[in-house]
Formats: C-alpha cells, sequence, structure tokens
C-alpha cells in the first residue's frame, strides 16, 4: 500500500470525530443562528441584541478585565522567578502560583462561591482580624466574582507559559543590564518582555477562547442580571428551547473570539514552520 | 548561613507571598472546612460543629454521589479508549508518515482549541436528540471523546516524533514486519508519553461540566452535575465533598507531573 494512503487510513477515524462531533455543530450553530422560520433572516439577532445586548457588553468587560489582570499577573510572577535574587523565595514562589492550574472550574466556581460572598470566609476573616466590620461587609458574587475566579484559574496557565520562555531567554543580555546598573523592573519591561510577547500573547488568547468556554463559573458566581453570554445561552435553551436566539448569541460569542482566535492560529503556524 | 530575621528584604517578600498564600490557599480551605462542617452560619468566622454525618449521607445507599462518581469514572475510562485508540494511529501517521494535506489536517485538529465550544456542545446536543443519543453514557463518552482526542493527538504526534527513528530502521533491518515494529519497539518506546495524555484525557472527563450538562443532563448524572445541583440547592457540605472528590486526583496528577512543569523543561517544548 503506498505510504500516503496508509498514513490517511491510520489519521481518518480521528478527524471524522473532529469533524462530526465539532465541525459540524459548530456549522449548525452557524447557520442555525440565521434561520428564522425555515428561512435565511437576522430575526434572530434582533431578538438577542435587544434581549442581552447588556449581557455582551458585560461579556465584553469581564473579558477584558479578566485578561488585563491575567497579563498583569502572570508577568509579575514569572518575573520574579525569572529575577529573583533569592533563590529561596523564588522556590516557595514556584511551589505556590501553581495551585489553581489543575483545580476544575467547577470546583473553582464552588469554592469562590462560599468564600466571596457576604456570610463568606472571606468576610469572616477580615472581620475577625479586625479589618472590617460586620456593616461593611459586602458579597463579590457579581461581576467581581467572575473577574476573580477567571483570574484565580487562568493566571498559573499563563505564568507557567511565560516562565518558560523567559527561562530559555539568553541571559547574557539581562546580566550586562544588571552590571550596567539597569533596576529588576526596568530589565523585565524593557528587555524580557519584548522577547516573551509572543508567548504571552498565545497564553492569553487561550486564556479568552476558555473564558467564552466556561458555563460553571458565571451559572454558579453571578445568579442575576447582566451574567455572561454563555449563561445567558443555556438560559435561552433550558427555559424556552429557543435554538435560535442561542445560536445567535453562540455567532456573537464566536465572532469575539475568532477575532483573537485568528491571531492565535497564525501564531501556531508561524512556530511550527 | 545568614540568619532570616536580619534580612530587611525578607519584609517585602514575605508580605508579597504571604498575601498570595491566602489569595490561593484561603479558598482551598474552605471548600476543606466545608467539607467536614456540620452547623455553620453567619457570623462564625468558622464552623460550630465538625463531622462526617454529611460523607456518611452521600455515601449511602440512598445518596446520589455513589452513582454520579461510578458514572464519572466510566464515562472518563471509555473517553480515554475512545481518544488514545483513535490518536495512537492519527499520532504515528502525522510524525512518522507521508501525509497529502498534512496542514490542513494539523488545521482542522487545531480549531476546537481556537473557538468556544459551548455553541458547538448545545447543538451537539440536537443533534444527538435526534439519534436518541441524548441522556445517554454513549452520548456524554463521544462528546467528552471529541474534546480529549484533539490534546490526545497531539501529545502523541509529539511523542511519537521524538523517538529515534533508527532503531525502528534496526528493527526492521533484522527482519521485522511494519506491525511488528510498531508493536515491539516504537509502542513501548513512546508510551511514556501516551500515559501522561491517557491520565489527562481522563481528568478532562471527570471534570467536564458543560457538554454533560446539554447532552447528558437529567438522565446521565456526574460528579460535576451533582456538585452543580447541590450547590445551586444551598446544599454547600454536599458540594464540597464533590468538589474535594473532583480536586484530588488533579492535585495528585500535578504533584506527579511536577517535574515537567519545571521552566526549564518547559522552554524546549515545541523545539
Amino acid at each position: 500500500m503506498p505510504q500516503h494512503l496508509l498514513g490517511l487510513m491510520l489519521v481518518t477515524p480521528a478527524l471524522a470525530i473532529v469533524v462530526l462531533l465539532f465541525l459540524v455543530p459548530l456549522a449548525s450553530s452557524i447557520s442555525g443562528a440565521f434561520e428564522v422560520a425555515g428561512t435565511v433572516g437576522l430575526g434572530n439577532f434582533a431578538k438577542a441584541f435587544e434581549l442581552y445586548g447588556n449581557d455582551m457588553a458585560f461579556t465584553v468587560v469581564i473579558v477584558l478585565s479578566s485578561t488585563v489582570l491575567i497579563g498583569l499577573g502572570s508577568i509579575a510572577i514569572s518575573g520574579y522567578l525569572t529575577l529573583g535574587s533569592n533563590p529561596r523565595a523564588v522556590a516557595i514562589l514556584r511551589w505556590l502560583y501553581r495551585w489553581p492550574l489543575f483545580v476544575p472550574f467547577i470546583v473553582v466556581g464552588q469554592v469562590l462561591r462560599t468564600f466571596l460572598a457576604k456570610n463568606g470566609l472571606m468576610n469572616s476573616m477580615l472581620i475577625e482580624s479586625g479589618l472590617l466590620t460586620a456593616s461593611q461587609t459586602m458579597s463579590f458574587l457579581d461581576w467581581r466574582g467572575i473577574i476573580i475566579a477567571f483570574t484565580w484559574k487562568q493566571t498559573p496557565f499563563v505564568t507557567l507559559l511565560l516562565a518558560g520562555a523567559m527561562a530559555s531567554l539568553d541571559r547574557s543580555m539581562i546580566e550586562s543590564a544588571r552590571n550596567l546598573g539597569a533596576s529588576r523592573p526596568r530589565i523585565l519591561v524593557e528587555i524580557i518582555l519584548p522577547q516573551v510577547m509572543p508567548t504571552l500573547m498565545v497564553g492569553l488568547i487561550l486564556g479568552v477562547v476558555t473564558m467564552m468556554s466556561v458555563l460553571s463559573v458565571p451559572m454558579m458566581i453571578n445568579a442575576q442580571t447582566p451574567t455572561m453570554i454563555t449563561a445567558s445561552m443555556a438560559f435561552r435553551i433550558n427555559a424556552y428551547g429557543d435554538y435560535g436566539v442561542a445560536n445567535a448569541l453562540g455567532f456573537v460569542s464566536l465572532a469575539m473570539t475568532s477575532t483573537v482566535a485568528w491571531v492565535y492560529l497564525r501564531q501556531t503556524m508561524r512556530d511550527q514552520r | 548561613m545568614r540568619s532570616l530575621a536580619l534580612d530587611p528584604r525578607w519584609i517585602p517578600r514575605a508580605l508579597g507571598l504571604g498575601l498570595l498564600a491566602f489569595v490561593i490557599f484561603g479558598p482551598l480551605t474552605n471548600l476543606l472546612l466545608w467539607a467536614v462542617a456540620e452547623r455553620w452560619y453567619f457570623p462564625h468566622a468558622l464552623p460550630l460543629k465538625y463531622g462526617f454525618t454529611y460523607w456518611v449521607n452521600v455515601f449511602s445507599p440512598r445518596g446520589n454521589a455513589t452513582g454520579a462518581l461510578v458514572n464519572s469514572v466510566v464515562i472518563a475510562g471509555l473517553t480515554v479508549v475512545i481518544s488514545i485508540g483513535l490518536a495512537v494511529p492519527a499520532g504515528y501517521a502525522l510524525a512518522r508518515l507521508r501525509l497529502p494535506l498534512r496542514g490542513v489536517i494539523l488545521l482542522m485538529l487545531l480549531v476546537p482549541q481556537a473557538f468556544p465550544n459551548l455553541p458547538v456542545y448545545v447543538n451537539i446536543a440536537r443533534i444527538f436528540y435526534q439519534f436518541g443519543l441524548n441522556g445517554t453514557v454513549l452520548g456524554v463518552v463521544l462528546v467528552h471523546a471529541s474534546h480529549g482526542l484533539v490534546y490526545a493527538v497531539w501529545i502523541a504526534t509529539a511523542a511519537f516524533s521524538a523517538l529515534d527513528k533508527e532503531l525502528e530502521e534496526a528493527a526492521r533491518s533484522l527482519g521485522a514486519s511494519a506491525l511488528r515494529t510498531f508493536v515491539d519497539v516504537t509502542l513501548p518506546l513512546a508510551a511514556p508519553g501516551l500515559l501522561a495524555s491517557a491520565v489527562f484525557v481522563f481528568l478532562e472527563s471527570l471534570d467536564e461540566f458543560t457538554g454533560t450538562y446539554f447532552v447528558g443532563a437529567p438522565d446521565v448524572s456526574t460528579l460535576p452535575l451533582l456538585l452543580y445541583t447541590a450547590g445551586a440547592g444551598g446544599n454547600y457540605q454536599i458540594a464540597s465533598i464533590t468538589a474535594l472528590i473532583l480536586l484530588v486526583p488533579s492535585i495528585a496528577f500535578m504533584l506527579v507531573i511536577e517535574r515537567f512543569l519545571r521552566a526549564d523543561v518547559l522552554s524546549k517544548v515545541g523545539r
């Protein structure tokens, strides 16, 4: 048998699963968004923007703020891991930062729901330590809770990628900058960061796609409106069986991420060459 | 060795690390406390009574955790079998054989990572409904496998690419058939990478919520669905116990692969 035929035969079953269980439903979500009572139209979108316009804005704000926080957090942690002068402090930080990486999203949702509530452990501890009085406590189970959950869970992942990229940099430039008296924050921002920017972008983009896919966090932490369009989609289906509007919302989330996904795919293709 | 107390630079370090430790372990401690709290209400900072009655209830024959746990493990096991079974031939072909349209195939395997999967799951549920797959274990396994397969193919491709070709060529020149060479030489050498990807796919399936929520619920209950319903009903003890059961294998996996997570190892990924 010619080798390329054998190769195709070996790849086909895996590809078939991806086509049937990912690409076909993806296509039907796109075509379903434009289908109104059997014909093509924009009715679903009109309804989606009318009913869930606030949710779309809310989603964009949540995802952008979380992405900025994740970026800053991962730069700070990986920067200290790379430039920290005290090996013991670096070792503690390296041991510490990774824990949320393997905590499933559904567990993050549950854990933070009880931790951030008005009666939760965080407020109780702040009261016990005398930093707050009982009347000053407030619940963080709204947009802030979602941002905290995403940042808590995603920062270690981006940090892991970023610290890996920083470790592979040539140390000589960093050493010579230090010898010339440059401060460590300045070395981080002016010398290291420009070189690891592609890795940071890929990590953050993967984070955006993840945040737009996670249903459990907005449903568990923010049980009110406005909410993220992921939760609106689930609500539209569970309460009304309305696939048209749900697919229109899905199309909006695809459009939001495909802008960044395009950058991600281009980057990956370039790296593989 | 210098004394720590004499170095004033440890003040900002300890403050920063302490704050980070609070941010990371505060919520996790909270989970542990809820899992063993019998009575806990505001304004008490800590539970009033500790005990394991909820654990007994959760795992009693009438409790639904045992069923959900069995479902979760069966689904994750079948997902691993399908994903790895399909990923090994595909990964081998991508790593070793000349393939037409290799770029297109790789792109198709990248796409599921680049799009949010919620709209996809919604429509899978709709398609599965027509075939009677909604609310069945097979339906849930297929959804999990479509997700796990992508990771498994990537890791298998990397594992096969990393092998020394000369060992296979030596086996062939000694007269072994292509299949025999693959089974006796290639597969054992790639086994550690494949095993790691199997564990990863298993955990991804164990923790999966969204796809199960649309395709499986309410007929097929898994641990994440149990956690969600218990939490939504305000039953924080049961939700926390379930969360803890999900957390333990994940953390164990993290500790096992710890040496692979070091920056100097990661910097070689993709080289």
